[in-house]
């Protein structure tokens, strides 16, 4: 297309200015007495307040999986004194809406209302957490339905693939798998759900966040009159994560399968090591953005994939570095053969300081667009103090980011993404790859969970 | 009913080259988002050329006169910005979010791409083989691909332009050559046929300055006559059905033709008010009956347009519901379903307080989408490219609030009337779930 440019002058790229930097939003805190922990921050942008409520939830072994997620899918279907269509029905009136998540760590629900509700918001919420009923034909309704809708999830490869992933990971651990089971699904109760709730829907170590245009004071207030009679028992902690091992690649069949998912993983650093914010940016310049070199070798040279990525999640109880590219099978080695390449590179070289650069301004500058807007400062908020982190971390973060070193990423580098140390799993056409691959190491075949 | 509106201000100025420039300023946080909307999307591709309008998009990142390839994502996050372009049935966009203080940054790389792109050969090559790779990722390689974007619209329409795939066929991408894509820049880049949105933390003044210094020498070129897709909508009902190898589960989209959503506003707005009666949240119509009390379905959804954003696309757009269902409920019981549910509501109405609640929460979600600078901008942008009004985002509530129920119970009689579209998608794998128990490792095998 050079043919449509006209001659001109070479242009200057822009200097970016400096940004102004925003005060910390000012966070009104109170522990009620039966344990919960209340966050509220006034932002009065828009007339709404943003809900996030974290309560601890870890529970060991596929009936409490089945169990916690069937609980998620219920919680709303009737209290004492509401049925599912009148909850339904008044928390739409006031502009609201609620929905809930569980995973092997914490149960949440999250929502958003027109903030002159808040207290009437508030009311439909401290009536679920304190007397859902799990009807009998709700319960069952929702039972089928998730069964169907587990079936439907288990036949993305992007779930296959994590759940054979997180299976080599974490053995027989909860973090193992993030979808319950068929069979253990069938077999939960309603009565299971009562008893699951009472012994575990519980205001100890819960954390409820507020963002909105409400008085922060008021909102404490109107938080503990509703909520302040809510009961219930401590959490049992997450057991620890089983020692990592790495073995062989392994290969899980997908017959005919036009791509292949590959995943690698294994440990990363806690939030809490002094090594978080070098790790942060390591992770960045390997693959966690556009500019990252994981995308530059795969996607802009090779062109082997769409959207190759590396990342790193923080559990409570683990860490966990993981690498993502889906290619063409026909390019499944060559594909992996630069992934280990550029994770080697990573390992065992120092990054360029222009790389280093680049990846502090966007690690800062992300964290303040992520915060911009009422629900994802909420959002951000919520992970945070789960983490046992206060807001002080959107100052703190960007100025320890700052003093990272690339001495500092490659000593953190060399322990997180050096390739001898991830374990490595494969979705795809085994009868296809499986020779090409054995060539960059051992094999091993399994069949989809 | 009185409903919550943002005010959000909005200022409009056209170039001498024709570039219409939106500025929405908003000082709440420190951060600003530039979006440039072409307006052409892959209903104007042509033909033997599927998929190429998105190809383009990708094409527009591979460099241009002052920027190597690569180097536009490179800049903007440096600048801890992100970036991102779509590609629609009408237009393509092309937008950056970021710290306030890189606001020139973004308007000089916007800016010289709209002068021209420096594509080679190489680069087309390569981001053929990525585009491949993507639809492998969305489409081919997992259940459910594209279904109903891709697969609906040839059993709704007749014409190449509302039928085709808009991801494209691989040989129809593979043939793309470097003059293609020098005829597809010429015909449709031009900055008369785009908007800019800047919105955030500026001053309108001096953000007004840099947008006519970074913009104001792009060439003005001819814009292009917009066609009329126009097609009459069908009488009789039209069925198609597809076999997905990788789906577990039968699955099933309806497509409704609804009024011009630019030409007839009025009219259109109590179909976007009927998808939230319909399928927001367990008090609504289609939640309740065939969730709840049939149990026939799975999931079930509703939403206006290709991608489900009601204010984005022009005539002819299609009102669509998508289910998912289990094999042992059958597809006509489900269209039965709605047939009735659509009947009571254009007969007997709707409910006290239906409309109401509906409507409090259809503005509270506007709000809180209006919250995010770079939704923001978008919606801007695209009120601007197809209606000329970007104050829509602050006057949409107050809009909504007019609907009354007689229109929600005159839409769905509307769908009742004439000759729906139905899709059937079978499932061709057998459910394998977890019936097991974990495996605990490789090893264990």
């Amino acid at each position: 297309m050079t043919t449509t440019i006209a001659t001109t002058t070479k242009r200057t790229i822009p200097a970016v200015a400096p940004t102004r930097v925003p005060d910390l939003p000012t966070v009104a805190e109170r522990t009620l007495g039966n344990g919960l922990r209340v966050l509220a921050v006034n932002r009065p942008a828009i007339p709404l307040v943003e809900l996030r409520l974290r309560i601890p939830f870890a529970g060991a072994g596929p009936a409490f999986q089945a169990r916690a997620a069937l609980l998620a899918e219920t919680l709303f279907t009737g209290t004492a004194d509401r049925d599912r269509l009148t909850i339904a029905t008044d928390l739409q009136a006031l502009g609201g809406a609620l929905s809930t998540g569980v995973d092997a760590d914490r149960f949440a629900i999250g929502g958003s209302a027109l903030a002159i509700n808040l207290e009437p918001f508030l009311g439909v919420l401290a009536e679920v957490l304190r007397s859902a009923a799990y009807p009998a034909g709700e319960v069952a309704g929702e039972r089928a339905r998730l069964v169907d809708a587990t079936a439907v999830a288990r036949s993305q490869p992007s779930v296959i693939a994590r759940e054979a992933l997180l299976g080599r990971l974490y053995g027989d651990h909860p973090y193992a798998s993030d979808i319950p089971l068929d069979r253990q699904l069938a077999e939960a109760t309603d009565a299971d759900l009562r008893a699951l709730h009472a012994d575990r829907v519980s205001p100890v170590g819960a954390i409820l966040t507020l963002v909105g245009a409400v008085e922060p004071g008021a909102a404490l207030d109107a938080v503990e009159a509703a909520l302040g009679g809510w009961t219930g028992s401590a959490s049992t902690p997450v057991p620890a994560v089983p020692a990592h091992r790495t073995g062989p690649i392994v290969i899980v069949d997908r017959p005919g399968a036009v791509q292949t998912n590959i995943r690698l993983a294994g440990p990363a650093v806690n939030r809490d090591s002094p090594q978080y914010p070098a790790q942060r940016l390591a992770a960045t310049i390997f693959g966690g953005y556009f500019s990252s070199r994981l995308v530059s070798n795969i996607r802009e040279d090779k062109g082997y994939s769409y959207s190759p990525r590396g990342s790193v999640e923080h559990f409570d109880v683990a860490s966990q570095l993981t690498v993502a590219v889906d290619v063409a099978t026909d390019v499944t080695a060559p594909a992996l053969l630069e992934v280990l390449y550029e994770l080697g590179r990573m390992a065992t070289r120092a990054v360029g300081p222009d790389e280093l650069d680049a990846a502090r301004q966007y690690a800062a500058g992300t964290l303040a667009l992520s915060t911009a807007t009422a629900a994802g400062l909420a959002s951000t908020l919520s992970s945070l103090a789960g983490a046992g982190i206060g807001i002080e971390y959107l100052r703190d973060h960007p100025a320890a980011l700052a003093t990272v070193t690339v001495d500092d990423v490659l000593a953190v580098a060399a322990s997180v993404l050096g390739p001898s140390g991830l374990a490595t799993v494969l979705l795809g056409d085994a009868a296809v790859i499986s020779a090409s691959v054995a060539t960059l190491g051992a094999l091993e075949t399994a069949a989809p969970a | 009913m009185s409903l919550p509106a943002p005010s959000y201000p909005v200022e409009r100025v056209t170039l001498a080259n024709g570039l219409r420039v939106v500025l929405a300023p908003d000082r709440t946080s420190p951060v600003v988002a530039v979006a440039v909307h072409y307006d052409v999307g892959f209903r104007s591709e042509p033909e033997g050329r599927t998929g190429f309008a998105h190809l383009f998009e990708h094409l527009m990142f591979q460099g241009s006169e002052n920027v190597g390839k690569a180097e536009h994502p490179k800049f903007v996050q440096a600048a801890g910005g992100t970036f991102n372009g779509s590609t629609h049935p009408d237009f393509t966009d092309y937008f950056e979010l970021l710290p306030s203080g890189a606001l020139e940054l973004a308007l000089f790389l916007e800016a010289d791409r709209m002068r021209a792109p420096k594509i080679t050969q190489e680069n087309l090559n390569n981001q053929i083989a990525v585009v491949q790779e993507e639809i492998r990722v969305n489409v081919m390689n997992r259940p459910y691909g594209g279904f109903p974007w891709i697969s609906l619209p040839p059993v709704a329409f007749d014409t190449f332009p509302n039928a085709h795939n808009g991801y494209g066929d691989f040989s129809e991408l593979q043939a793309a050559s470097l003059a293609d894509a020098g005829s597809f820049f010429d015909d449709y880049y031009a900055p008369g046929n785009a908007v800019l949105a800047v919105v955030g933390d500026f001053d309108p003044a001096p953000a007004l300055a840099l947008v006519e210094r970074h913009f104001g020498d792009v060439p003005a070129r001819p814009v292009p006559a917009r066609p009329s897709f126009a097609e009459p909508v069908p009488t009789t009902e039209r069925r198609q059905t597809l076999v997905d190898a990788l789906a577990p589960q039968p699955a099933l989209a309806v497509g409704y033709r609804v009024p011009d959503p630019v030409a007839d506003l009025t009219g259109y707005l109590p179909f976007v008010v009927l998808t939230d009666i319909l399928t927001s949240g367990d008090a609504s119509r289609l939640e309740r009956r065939l969730v709840q009390k049939d149990r026939s379905v799975t999931d079930v959804g509703t939403y206006l347009g290709t991608f489900g954003d009601p204010f984005d696309q022009r005539d002819p757009l299609l009102f669509t519901i998508r289910a998912v269902h289990p094999t042992e409920s059958p597809a006509e019981a489900i269209l039965g379903a709605v047939d009735e549910e659509l009947d009571r509501l254009a007969t007997d109405g709707l409910a006290d307080g239906e409309l109401d609640r509906v409507q409090a929460r259809l503005a509270a979600g506007l709000l809180r989408e209006a919250d995010d600078t770079l939704a923001r901008a978008s919606s801007v942008a695209t009120h601007e490219l197809q209606r000329g009004r970007p104050e829509l985002i602050n006057e949409l509530p107050g809009l909504f609030g007019e609907v009354s129920a007689d229109a929600v119970s005159a839409a769905a009689a509307a769908l009742r009337s004439q000759g729906r579209s139905v899709l059937e998608l079978l499932a061709g794998a057998t459910s394998k779930s977890g019936g097991e128990e974990p495996k605990s490792g490789g090893e264990d095998q």
